[in-house]
């Protein structure tokens, strides 16, 4: 410490760097300010253009400019051509979330609190199923589902959000529950509680915060999906994404209701992003493996 | 103990159904997908006789492909390297206890929850020669064409750089085949977009985990700021670097959605990647053995990044 100050004599004085200093900070500003403009910008643009009439938003010159009169004609006409798509999603997203949480946080039980010989492998087997490009398992899976009816249902759909959503609600429940005293687990066990006793009286009551993870996690994914959905579904069961592709895609449709749609497809996710960013930004660590 | 006993048998079974799933549909899926891209299943008949590696030549050989690698290659180069800058850039920056801290944070990461098809279809929009940037800046859509720029920019076999090459005996590399294809960059960037809050957020996390002792302590040893951050502060981010960099790098080899939504296969298949070729191959085509071939060479080249890295990951959490 009295070192650094006598340091500090030696440069120039106090007050120039003073100066110097708040100059910097201003520049940490102007560049934060910045970077918030490039990330804000594309959806500044969706509402934006999603408010224009048809007239106005076919002026491409213009595009930029704010709306003369908002007005939300082509959010309606883009619901009422992606709402039956919107649904299907939400069928989708809704079931595999809550399936997946359910199994994930059993795995992880079992994964954590009662490890067996080679368990630690096994995790090690199902955390690779995560990463994997689907590409490699697409043509198979097309094969069973259609085997097995699936095919172009929501049901198949569902199932396959949740099965390849093991590894992650795996490795989230697992991670979660080894950070719960070995001790809590074996008092409970010294009061004869079993299996079913410990999960219900001691893990489950404090598993709040990684079912929400999850749930957030496994709804995002499952109402992103665009591979499995474009390849296993057709068009009476497409979810949103396949659908907003497909209006993007098409030259016949105004960039009003491109946009419009786009913005009602990313709007669930988003609004959950904004409830409950926290969770929603552990479960994005957990995809490191880092729990 | 007879109660133990009973319970383990108990978790064992409750874990079957979903070790099963994941024996079948991960693991055996891959290997009949390894079947498939063996057989002569190239039409509807699925004709699953053994061929070889004939599929596997003639995915290779195809031109198509050869530029799909490429893509691959300079896409995630590109895609890691700018998420890896802007994330730590911004990550600093934050670090600096700064006002509106959490706001700042909330709108570098929301596009995070965004699907890459509705990012691609903003980013289309943006990038279009006729509109978005163009206009917003003024730049000429005849030069500035983004994603439907045709150019590639590679080494001339007549040129300096490329007599130099052909003199070491490297010649072969001065062709389009490694070139850098200006369209692809225009991907890059709705990428970055979408994903250098991410790298941001893991940075900051680590940054927040360094002792403040640490700094103060370079600091008394006479260390500027940048010598600091150089010297003491980034090998101490290194794990986040590398885990940032395998993440990044298994959503680039894989990268499908966005390319879909935003650009398609592009000009000389300049923003094509194996994802697509792959759909097109099996689906629209139905060569299903050489689409699973396909499957099989992304699969090798994410497995060859993520296997060490789980392992190395298993293997730190063993040691703590």
């Amino acid at each position: 410490m009295i070192d650094s100050a006598a340091r500090s004599t030696s440069l120039p004085g106090p007050r120039p760097r003073l100066a110097l200093r708040r100059v910097a900070r201003s520049a940490v500003y102007l560049t934060l300010f910045a970077a918030a403009i490039f990330y804000v910008i594309p959806v500044y643009l969706l509402f934006m253009t999603g408010t224009k009439t048809f007239a106005e938003a076919a002026n491409q010159a213009l595009m930029w400019d704010l709306p003369k009169a908002a007005s939300f004609d082509s959010f309606a006409e883009a619901w009422r051509t992606i709402s039956p798509n919107f649904l299907n999603s939400a069928k989708i997203a809704i079931p595999a979330a809550v399936l997946s949480s359910i199994i994930g946080s059993v795995n992880g039980y079992i994964l954590a609190k009662w490890r067996f010989r080679g368990s630690e492998t096994l995790f090690t087997l199902i955390l690779f199923g995560m990463f994997i490009p689907y590409q490699s398992i697409l043509i198979p899976l097309l094969k069973v589902e259609s085997a097995a009816g699936l095919y172009n249902t929501i049901t198949g759909l569902v199932i396959i959000h949740i099965i390849y959503g093991i590894p992650i609600t795996t490795l989230i429940f697992r991670n979660y529950y080894v950070g719960i005293p070995e001790e809590l687990v074996e008092a409970s066990r010294m009061d004869g509680a079993g299996f079913f006793g410990i999960y219900r009286h001691i893990l489950l009551p404090l598993s709040i915060p990684g079912f929400v993870v999850v749930l957030i996690w496994q709804f995002t994914s499952a109402w992103n999906d665009f591979l499995f959905a474009v390849t296993l579904t057709g068009q009476d069961n497409w979810p949103i994404t396949v659908a907003v592709n497909n209006l993007a895609g098409s030259f016949s449709v105004a960039w009003n209701i491109q946009m419009a749609g786009a913005l009602i497809a990313a709007l669930p996710t988003l609004l959950v992003y904004i409830l409950l960013g926290k969770y929603f930004m552990r479960g994005l660590l957990a995809g490191s493996l880092k729990g | 103990m007879r109660r133990l006993n009973r319970d383990r048998v108990v978790s064992i079974l409750l874990l079957v159904p979903a070790v099963l799933a994941i024996a079948v549909f991960v693991y055996g899926m891959i290997g009949w997908s390894v079947w498939v891209s063996l057989s002569k299943a190239n039409d509807l008949s699925f004709d699953m006789a053994f061929n070889g590696l004939a599929n596997y030549q003639s995915i290779f050989s195809n031109v198509r492909f050869q530029l799909d690698l490429r893509n691959t290659v300079v896409f995630t180069v590109f895609f890691v390297l700018a998420s890896l800058a802007i994330g730590l850039f911004l990550a600093n920056l934050i670090d600096r206890r700064i006002r509106a801290e959490s706001l700042f944070r909330s709108l570098f990461l929301f596009p995070l929850a965004i699907s890459f098809i509705v990012t691609g279809v903003v980013w289309k929009w943006l990038l279009t020669p006729s509109a978005g940037f163009n206009i917003l800046l003024g730049l000429d859509q005849s030069t500035n064409r983004w994603f439907t720029d045709p150019t590639v920019l590679y080494i001339a076999p007549d040129s300096g750089a490329g007599h130099f090459l052909a003199g070491i005996g490297l010649g072969g590399l001065a062709t389009p085949l490694f070139g850098i294809p200006i369209a692809l960059l225009s991907l890059v960037l709705a990428a970055v977009w979408q994903m250098s809050g991410f790298v941001m957020a893991l940075y900051l996390a680590a940054l927040r985990g360094i002792p403040e002792e640490l700094r103060e302590a370079g600091r008394v040893d006479g260390a500027s700021e940048w010598q600091l951050f150089r010297r003491i502060i980034l090998p101490l981010l290194t794990p986040v670097t590398v885990t940032a960099v395998i993440i990044l790098g298994h959503i680039s080899l894989k990268i499908y959605d966005l390319q879909q939504a935003m650009t398609k296969q592009g000009p000389g298949f300049a923003t094509d990647f194996p994802a697509s070729y792959m759909w097109q191959t099996a689906f629209n085509d139905n060569q299903f053995a050489k689409g699973a071939a396909v499957g099989v060479v992304m699969l090798v080249m994410v497995a060859t990044l993520i296997v060490p890295y789980i392992i190395w990951n298993r293997r730190q959490e063993a040691a703590r």
